[in-house]
């Protein structure tokens, strides 16, 4: 008696225990079928828009596939005028998205934690930047370009930095931080 | 007390029915329960009339001039268990009597560790004592106390052990029987498993495990549980671990109730937690862990049925260095020249971004059966859920949401037959039948690292060990394996037409759905694998012996290995995987000459293994992205060698004084382009002095160092970049080696008995005691930081 009682309980115990295996591996909350991601922290185009009151200069970079797949495009839509102080704004988009995504806003909701920098090989190319984020430092989503001296090509580049230091030494190495973006274009100053 | 109470209730219930006639005979035989074979000398003792006998050559025994009436007999031989019987008596009796020759398995005193998992396998063990003093460490650190065995980290935390230079899915680990599966391709995935919850780690180097996979092209590690004695008994323990180091430590304790009948029971539960660490010069921002882990084990050990069940949590939370959260190649560059972490902070408790969260789910249970002259038969059911949450520096409304979001789900059921009923022969033969289901949950917003898949598994392997005579010993083991993979995975279509040509390659895997840049797909894969394994035991003396180890082993490629598609951020790199890939097959040949002796021992072991279409993560081209040129990285299929040599020595000095030390070299080369293989362990030795003295205390004192030569052979896949900052071209040094770094460590332990039964052990150590500054090339973050400096820790261990 006092054994098929015991093996009752072994029985009644095995039972449980696979019970509550089932239980736990039938458990689907975190289970979805779709593994097709929108990626809405991506941003494939970057396009800087020069003014200077008469002509307008734009600068697009544009991976729609993101990193890897196809290489990204560079288009310039025209040379820069010598010793004109244009001014320029940065606009980022996500384009896998429809309509696409403006990632713009992002960066201005978040513009104590970012910093766009401006570098070229012709040193008397200069961009200042005009706008400040609630501590009092430069963002650089908006700037003025002034190119110097004299015509010829040149490249300008504009980074992106996340959380780098701020305020800092005005250069992008200098700042820290870690990058998010990273585009060289070949211009030509006139 | 309570069980020499009932016995002697027992006995004394019978003791005055003698009666008068007193010509009785009372004869038998006494076999083994598992092979029949007669057992020689046990002793048969008639508890209430105080006869004895002992069985002969054949097993039989005979007891005469008894009288009628009630007998308790109990038998008993030293390798068995007890067994104890009333008969009654009125005529003649012949019984046979059959005693379970597995004692030493049930019995925890007489098993120490010493007993291996095959007696021709190359193998090392690390015993419970050993892992109560990496209770606050991981797997990792434990096994890189043995000599073959190293690993790749990711800072500190994160520890992947690697066996002869090989690791992730190159290497089997077993934890209670399941084999693990928890995102185990991943180099920077360590396994789950909280190392408190084991009793026995084995390292098998060889080639005997088969049981287990096709694939332990590197090596298995075992851990194992405890076989508990037949005891009425509550007993547990705990163990307090503080450290000064990260300021954090360890919280264990385990109670196990046994009884007489077989049944046992044991819960064990796990707190760890750690700050950021420091190295000899600054803090490692975001480098704490919390860890959670519980296990619950029952059962029943009876002598011809059981059941053994096993369910094991563990959550970890890993913080990863914050410095090492790059964006791209000139910031790796810029982290690469500078002497210090980009990011250092004040010490703080605060797991921040980028993190590692993940839960791992494992239970078990199985039944078995002995069967009179066959053998024993046993079927297991496990099943395990991995959620891993891998966190990164994000943008806004993002940050709370995980990089990549893996939930793998497998299952598995092995029946498994051990015949021992031949005298010089035992065959293991058995049946692997697994369900894998990989969900790439989303929400994320990013692509998948590894897409949605499924995986259906079957094997049947079989093998047999066979003893010659008292020296001479094989083993020959077979698997078949067939695998089978069916995923979903939307690529790039430039990626799939344009620059890896799928779309001629694989036109079946083409679901024709296609949404802008990306198109769906379905690919699938089918391998079917023949492996082997044979090992040969020479016993040359009582202590000395030399083993043989050959396996061909067979590894189908893992998701990583087929579907990686995208960034790899803190290593700076595009990393893809090939649908192309194919098997990757290994001959091992290991040897082993092995004296074990307290007085002077050692173990020498040469190894050699050949991999042909060895899976290797390599640079291969340039990508532009926005955040700037990108290195590309496939994984491509060469042939491999890697040999080497492990050598371990004991010596007693003196009888309180002991040394061990061990030694490692190897060399792994791609035979393909003759160049080194990468991440090879540096040649490594360590030696330790330890002082024992078991009349005070027990205390002990040891002194370790350990020293890590350069790795002088390492492949150069270092590079140069534009830098548009600088307006130059940069040389990226990804694969220079730091330099050679010995440390030492002091370790210091009394135990004091106290209240009923109980003790208590106060162990103090001290790691890294010089405070040494240095790197190691087997970390990945060793572009980033230094490793840690000085640890003063604290245990306080009590047994109940």
């Amino acid at each position: 008696m006092k054994t098929i009682k015991k093996m009752k309980t072994t029985r009644l115990l095995a039972l449980l225990f696979i019970s509550v295996l089932t239980f736990s591996s039938c458990q689907k909350d975190d289970h979805d079928d779709d593994d097709h991601d929108h990626e809405n922290e991506l941003i494939t185009t970057l396009i800087y828009t020069l003014t200077s009151g008469t002509e307008t200069v734009t600068l697009t970079f544009r991976d729609l596939d993101g990193e890897g797949g196809a290489e990204p495009t560079y288009e310039v839509s025209g040379s820069l005028t010598a010793n004109t102080p244009y001014s320029g704004a940065v606009t980022l988009l996500n384009e896998t998205e429809d309509p696409a995504e403006n990632v713009t806003e992002e960066i201005e909701e978040e513009a104590e934690e970012h910093e766009f920098f401006y570098s070229s090989t012709n040193p008397l190319i200069d961009v200042a930047k005009t706008d400040l984020d609630a501590n009092g430092n430069p963002i650089g989503l908006t700037t003025t370009l002034i190119a110097g001296g004299a015509p010829g090509p040149a490249s300008l580049t504009i980074v992106l930095k996340h959380e780098p230091t701020k305020p800092n030494d005005g250069t992008a190495s200098g700042a820290g931080g870690s990058t998010d973006i990273e585009v060289t274009f070949n211009v030509t100053v006139e | 007390m309570k069980k020499l109470f009932f016995l002697c209730v027992f006995t004394l219930s019978f003791i005055n029915v003698n009666a008068q006639e007193c010509n009785y005979t009372f004869k038998g035989q006494i076999t083994d329960f598992h092979d029949n074979t007669p057992i020689i000398g046990a002793s048969i003792y008639i508890k209430n009339l105080n006869k004895y006998a002992v069985s002969d050559d054949q097993g039989n025994f005979i007891i005469e001039n008894l009288c009628s009436g009630k007998i308790v007999v109990e038998v008993q031989h030293v390798a068995c268990e007890s067994k104890l019987f009333s008969l009654s008596l009125n005529k003649n009796i012949v019984k046979n009597i059959v005693l379970e020759h597995h004692l030493k398995e049930l019995n925890e005193v007489i098993v120490k560790g010493s007993s291996k998992t095959d007696k021709t396998s190359v193998e090392k063990s690390i015993k419970k004592t050993v892992i109560e003093n990496f209770t606050d460490k991981s797997l990792g650190d434990a096994l890189n106390t043995i000599s073959g065995v190293s690993s790749l980290n990711t800072g500190n935390s994160i520890v992947k052990p690697m066996i002869h230079g090989l690791h992730s899915s190159r290497l089997l680990l077993i934890n209670n029987n399941v084999r693990l599966f928890d995102q185990e391709w991943g180099d920077e995935h360590a396994p789950n498993i909280d190392i408190n919850s084991s009793d026995r780690i084995d390292v098998i180097k060889g080639a005997n495990s088969l049981k287990y996979g096709s694939d332990a092209i590197g090596g298995l590690i075992l851990i194992r549980a405890k076989k508990y004695a037949l005891l009425d008994s509550l007993f547990g323990k705990s163990i307090l671990s503080m450290n000064s180091n990260g300021y954090g430590g360890n919280v264990n304790t385990e109670i196990v109730k046994t009884y007489t009948s077989g049944h046992y029971a044991k819960l064990q539960l796990n707190y760890k937690v750690f700050g950021d660490f420091e190295t000899p010069d600054y803090n490692l921002t975001n480098s704490g862990l919390q860890s959670k882990n519980a296990s619950v084990r029952f059962g029943y050990n009876g002598l011809d049925k059981g059941y053994d069940a096993y369910y094991s949590f563990v959550h970890n939370e890993f913080g990863i260095l914050k410095s090492s959260h790059i964006g791209n190649v000139n910031d790796l560059v810029q982290a690469i020249n500078n002497p210090e972490p980009r990011v250092i902070e004040d010490f703080s408790y605060n797991i921040g971004f980028p993190k590692q969260s993940i839960t791992h789910h494992l239970g078990k249970i199985e039944l078995y059966k002995q069967i009179n002259r066959l053998g024993k038969l046993s079927v297991q059911y496990d099943f395990q859920i991995n959620r891993r949450k891998e966190f990164d520096v994000r943008r806004g409304s993002l940050s709370n949401t995980p990089v990549i979001d893996l939930r793998l789900f497998t299952t598995s059921i092995q029946p498994d037959l051990m015949i021992t009923s031949f005298e010089n022969f035992k065959l293991n033969v058995g049946l692997n039948i697994r369900y894998q289901q990989n969900n790439a949950v989303s929400g994320t917003g990013v692509r998948p690292l590894i897409p949605d898949f499924e995986k259906f598994d079957i094997a049947a392997f079989s093998i047999g060990n066979y003893t010659l005579n008292e020296t001479n010993e094989f083993n020959f083991g077979f698997r078949y394996d067939h695998s089978k993979i069916e995923a979903r995975k939307w690529y790039n279509r430039a990626d799939w037409e344009d620059i890896y040509n799928y779309d001629e390659l694989f036109p079946e895997f083409e679901t024709g759905i296609v949404d802008g840049t990306r198109i769906e797909t379905t690919p699938n894969f089918s391998f079917h694998n023949f492996s082997t394994s044979f090992g040969y035991l020479k016993r040359i003396d009582d202590n000395l012996s030399f083993l043989f180890n050959y396996g061909l082993a067979n590894r189908v490629p893992n998701p990583s290995e087929f579907f990686s598609d995208g960034l790899h951020h803190s290593a700076a790199r595009i990393e893809y995987g090939l649908l192309t890939m194919d098997n990757e097959t290994a001959n091992k040949l290991i040897i082993s000459l092995e004296k074990k002796d307290t007085d002077f021992g050692f173990e020498i072991s040469p190894y050699y293994k050949y991999i042909n279409g060895f899976i290797q993560l390599i640079p291969t081209g340039i990508t532009t992205t926005i955040r700037g040129a990108f290195p590309v990285w496939e994984y491509r299929q060469t042939n491999a060698e890697i040999f080497g040599i492990d050598i371990d020595v004991n010596k007693k000095i003196t009888n309180r004084l002991s040394y061990n030390g061990n030694f490692s070299v190897l060399k792994g080369t791609n035979t393909l382009e003759d160049i080194p293989l990468i991440h090879m362990p540096a040649a490594n030795f360590s030696n330790r002095l330890t002082y024992v003295n078991e009349d005070f205390n027990q205390l002990s004192i040891s002194l370790g160092h350990k020293t890590v030569l350069e790795q002088k052979r390492f492949p150069d896949y270092n590079f140069f970049t534009y830098n548009a900052l600088i307006q130059e071209d940069v040389y990226v040094d990804i694969s220079s080696t730091p330099p050679t770094y010995s440390l030492f460590n002091l370790n210091a332990s009394a135990v004091f008995e106290g209240f009923s039964g109980g003790d208590l052990k106060l162990e103090l150590n001290v790691e890294n005691l010089f405070n040494t500054k240095y790197r190691e090339h087997l970390n990945r973050l060793r572009y980033f930081a230094d490793e840690l400096g000085r640890n003063i820790n604290l245990k306080i261990k009590i047994n109940y």
